[in-house]
């Protein structure tokens, strides 16, 4: 893994992949909302607005997704302080968000004909709730303070915190008596869910999972920019012409 | 058709949360294509004030010094944050 670490080998990486994850993307948007629009029925209690689950589900798959991944890049940011690793952490968040975000609205709107109420404070929408707000209050804290190598190790450790949440939000449809319904797909003795519906499902957990990879490279790029402009300002700063061009932010 | 557009009653749900979704994925895919653009812009430029100055190091400093304070001034400002 340490190899992956440096930042030029993930530029040259990067540059290798973005096409083939920015292609799939594209394929699989277009597969998923053929499915879930047209080629897939409507339920039989739900009717029309069971097709609002295509897009809630991956979206609510994706934001405990992108998490898990940020905590996992900040355990390693803080063990090994790989400048990579807080990097992706950074750039991985707002897309995190905006997963989040569509989350809780999409689940609003369903909830609304559904359930007969946008909104109830139980124990599932809290804790995605709460997962949204540690999403802003990481993005938050890491542009907090005037050296980012302090941001992104108080950032990080707000992460590994906040990963209690990820499993709390995963089984609180079993351990509480809430309103949200339990898991269909991902629960023990397979999926409960049709065939005819879980295809749509799946292509479209893909297409925002190759959505997720083809913005977060191109956010790691841009954060490796930003780190060689600061680096390069400082040298100029100081008066001192240091080799700057690839900056590992490992002196801090 | 227009059948598909009414979706059984529930269009008022359904096409909120579609337009949401590609809304919020298209623009963070826009904020996110911008960025790195400026960023790469900004670092071309200082990149190209940096041999500027490496030259004029046993001269006057000061030119290449100021080269390079000035193409850092403005892109990077909007870049940031």
């Amino acid at each position: 893994m340490h190899r992956f670490a440096n930042p030029a080998r993930f530029l040259r990486l990067s540059a290798l992949l973005l096409p083939w994850c920015a292609g799939a993307t594209v394929i699989l948007t277009i597969l998923g909302l053929w499915f879930s629009l047209f080629s897939s029925p409507p339920d039989y209690q739900q009717g029309e607005t069971v097709r609002i689950m295509y897009i809630h589900v991956p979206a609510a798959w994706m934001s405990l997704f992108v998490y898990t991944n940020m905590a996992i890049a900040a355990a390693c940011g803080l063990v090994w302080k790989h400048p990579l690793a807080d990097l992706f952490a950074k750039a991985a968040a707002p897309i995190g968000a905006g997963f989040t975000f569509v989350c809780l609205v999409t689940g609003s709107l369903w909830g609304a004909p559904m359930w007969g109420t946008w909104w109830v404070w139980d124990a599932r929408l809290t804790s995605v709730l709460i997962l949204f707000f540690l999403y802003l209050g990481y993005m938050a804290l890491v542009n907090a303070f005037d050296d980012p190598q302090r941001g992104m190790k108080a950032g990080n450790v707000l992460l590994l915190v906040g990963i209690v949440n990820v499993p709390i939000i995963k089984f609180s449809v079993d351990w509480w008596n809430t309103l949200h319904q339990p898991a269909s797909v991902v629960r023990m003795g397979g999926p409960s869910i049709d065939p005819s519906m879980l295809t749509p499902l799946l292509v479209m957990a893909g297409a925002f999972t190759a959505y997720f990879l083809s913005v977060v490279m191109l956010r790691v790029r841009t954060e490796i920019a930003q780190r060689k402009i600061q680096t390069l300002r400082l040298s100029v700063a100081s008066g001192v012409a240091g080799d700057g061009a690839v900056s590992d932010g490992m002196q801090g | 058709m227009n059948e598909f557009l009414h979706m059984g009653g529930y269009a008022a749900y359904v096409w909120p949360a579609y337009g949401i979704a590609t809304l919020v994925l298209l623009g963070l895919l826009v904020a996110t294509w911008k960025g790195l653009r400026n960023a790469e812009a900004t670092l071309k430029a200082l990149e190209s004030a940096r041999p500027a100055r490496r030259r004029t190091r046993n001269g006057s400093n000061s030119t290449g010094r100021k080269a390079a304070d000035q193409t850092a001034g403005t892109p990077a400002e909007a870049s940031e944050g």
